[in-house]
């Protein structure tokens, strides 16, 4: 795989965001989950997200992953005005443009890797052989051709994961979204997960990884850090002191 | 649409892989419907049953045949007025039949008079009792759809004489005569000794209706000789063309008017009826069984339904996450309310098939067991109960369905 200087792009804006907020009703209690971040990611970035819990991390990422719409500000998806759309539309959003990675998998337990790869490709409406084609391509890319017709208990953790990375790229998504993506692995087969994001970001694939391991972010090109609902910093690269827990 | 096919088809495969998994619930949750359908369909099988048998009943009154009695063939609630109208004498036969031969245009082809009464019939050491006993001219086989197994029914000269002879129902046969040929043996009805001439086609009974299987026929002169004392008696009309009946009923009522000699400002002090008359007081009868029998067996399938829709309902709440990340993937709320659809249908139909089929045996074996029950397994039958199993599916899975397509993506993704 060729590598690249990779400086901080200038590419096309895929997403922007504008002062959005997040409020949550809880009881009688209202908690400001988001209290006004702004956020422009371009194409072809690598970007970390990370803060402690209750930071508003997985709000910010339910909503760059059009999973929720924020209660107030703006927000762009490839110019389009996604904090208005209803659910039918955000659902072809998050189908076509937006690769989701878990941390726990999130695979169908009865289904092969190939069925699990296939399933964002019948929400599009591709036909059976050409899903079955596609499916198979992007396994083989991830590093698992001759795993295609393995179901998810009979492939190791990473494997798992694998499977999941090449599901959230078969559609040809504008980001690829990856909540803890090596959280439930081991160190050294997280490794290997994080070497498969390097060479997908090669590739010119936008990754917004959402963690809370500094080493992890560490792989990143630029790193955002959330605490109590607003950006605390936003910075190219990864810098020890600023990010390591001594520097803290 | 495209899409929608694919999204069809991956539901129906889901739905599928979902049974097999969980082999032991979706059984014991078909059961329910296995069960329901079983008795809807048996119940169904019944009231088709009991609908022919009716229709076989009424087929031999006739549709073509007029009846003229003292009662009507209605319930009446001035019974009174009836009570006192004279009787109808078997006469009045034979002036009918010579005031229609007098009309060339006549609607009605011949009046045949009848009288029954119940006997005994005796044959060696047989007896049956209680046996309709009808006296008849050799025009009743005009009226009639009776036929003979063995034998034949009494002639013009043997009716005009009076002579001593009868025509048995079968089971009156069967019964007299279990290991002999009846033809020419002579059987004693109140003390009076007939011979046997002819042995009817059985018909079945059905409900205690009347059938002519129970029956004995013998000429008129014969019957009014020995047992005219308490017999009642009426005349049946054969119409020429039955799509005109209510033509000739009226010509008929005009004709018995003259027979009685009533005056115009008279009401009519006789009846006349048709078959359609009897159907329509049975029809209602018939129709209650259907309706409450269909009710009753319906709430067993019913019963299933509520088991489809618990099963579903935990389905949804055990499948939360999967839920939430097919809809981060792209799945929208008509898919996922599909994909459940489809599992509760896949799962009725599934019964409804098994419930079907084991239905069908029942009625095969209850056929072979019991010829004379009332069951009739129809095309029709199957369609509806693929349909109501169908529709059973839909139905009970819609809630759960509709609860799992408005989850939350979010919080169906966080669920554990």
């Amino acid at each position: 795989m060729e590598t690249r200087n990779s400086i901080r792009p200038s590419g096309p804006v895929v997403i922007d965001i504008e002062t959005i907020t997040k409020d949550y009703v809880m009881g009688e209690e209202v908690v400001r989950a988001l209290r006004g971040v702004s956020l422009q990611i371009c194409r072809n970035e690598y970007l970390a997200i990370m803060g402690p819990s209750g930071s508003g991390k997985s709000t910010l990422m339910n909503m760059l992953g059009c999973l929720d719409t924020p209660t107030s500000g703006r927000y762009e998806f490839n110019g389009k005005n996604v904090a208005e759309m209803d659910d039918d539309e955000l659902a072809a959003v998050r189908n076509r443009e937006i690769g989701f990675v878990f941390q726990t998998f999130n695979l169908l337990p009865r289904s092969t890797s190939l069925r699990n790869v296939e399933l964002p490709l019948i929400y599009a409406g591709i036909n059976p052989d050409r899903r079955e084609e596609r499916a198979a391509q992007v396994l083989a890319d991830v590093g698992l051709g001759d795993r295609i017709h393995h179901k998810p208990n009979e492939l190791s953790g990473g494997q798992r994961q694998r499977v999941a990375i090449a599901r959230a790229l078969v559609n040809g998504p504008s980001i690829i979204l990856a909540d803890e993506p090596t959280g439930n692995l081991d160190s050294k087969t997280g490794e290997e997960i994080m070497e498969l994001f390097e060479n997908l970001y090669h590739h010119g694939n936008t990754i917004i990884l959402v963690t809370h391991e500094r080493d992890i972010a560490a792989h990143a090109r630029r790193t955002v850090h959330l605490r109590d609902g607003l950006i605390e910093m936003d910075h190219v690269g990864f810098i020890p002191e600023v990010d390591l827990p001594a520097a803290r | 649409m495209k899409r929608f096919l694919y999204e069809l088809s991956e539901s129906w495969k889901i739905a599928a892989a979902q049974m097999r998994s969980n082999l032991t619930r979706s059984t014991l949750t078909a059961l329910g419907v296995i069960i329901g359908i079983i008795a809807v369909t048996l119940m169904g099988t019944a009231v088709n049953g009991i609908s022919i048998g009716f229709d076989k009943s009424m087929a031999v009154l006739g549709d073509d045949v007029l009846y003229v009695t003292q009662w009507p063939w209605k319930p009446v609630d001035d019974w009174w007025n009836y009570r006192d109208r004279k009787k109808i004498k078997t006469e009045y036969a034979e002036t009918l039949n010579r005031m229609i031969a007098a009309i060339p245009s006549s609607n009605l082809v011949v009046a045949v008079p009848t009288s029954n009464l119940m006997r005994s019939i005796k044959y060696g050491g047989n007896q049956v009792n209680n046996v309709f006993v009808l006296g008849t001219t050799s025009d009743f086989i005009i009226t009639s759809t009776i036929d003979c197994t063995a034998g034949r029914f009494f002639n013009d000269l043997e009716s005009r004489a009076g002579a001593n002879v009868v025509v048995i129902g079968y089971d009156v046969a069967d019964a007299l005569f279990p290991s002999e040929n009846p033809i020419d043996k002579s059987v004693l009805i109140n003390g009076q000794l007939f011979k046997v001439i002819g042995v009817n086609t059985r018909q079945g009974t059905f409900l205690g209706l009347f059938s002519w299987d129970s029956m004995v026929a013998m000429p008129l002169g014969a019957f009014d000789k020995y047992f005219s004392a308490k017999s009642e008696s009426d005349v049946r009309v054969k119409v020429k063309d039955k799509t005109r009946l209510a033509d000739a009923k009226d010509e008929l009522t005009g004709l018995m008017r003259r027979v009685r000699g009533l005056p115009p400002e008279k009401k009519d002090d006789f009846s006349i009826n048709e078959q359609q008359a009897f159907k329509s007081t049975l029809d209602p009868v018939k129709n209650s069984i259907a309706i409450a029998g269909l009710f009753i067996t319906g709430l067993s399938l019913f019963v299933g339904a509520i088991g489809i829709m618990n099963i579903t309902f935990v389905s949804v709440k055990e499948r939360t996450k999967e839920i939430g990340t097919r809809k981060a993937l792209g799945a929208r709320r008509r898919t996922i309310l599909l994909q459940f659809l489809i599992e509760s249908t896949a799962l009725c139909l599934l019964g409804g098939f098994i419930g079907l089929v084991l239905a069908f045996l029942m009625c095969f074996l209850i056929g072979k067991a019991a010829p004379s029950f009332p069951i009739h397994f129809s095309v029709g039958l199957v369609m509806a109960s693929v349909i109501v199993s169908a529709m059973t599916g839909l139905v009970s899975g819609f809630a759960p369905a509709w609860s799992a397509s408005r989850l939350d993506p979010v919080a169906a993704l966080r669920y554990e």
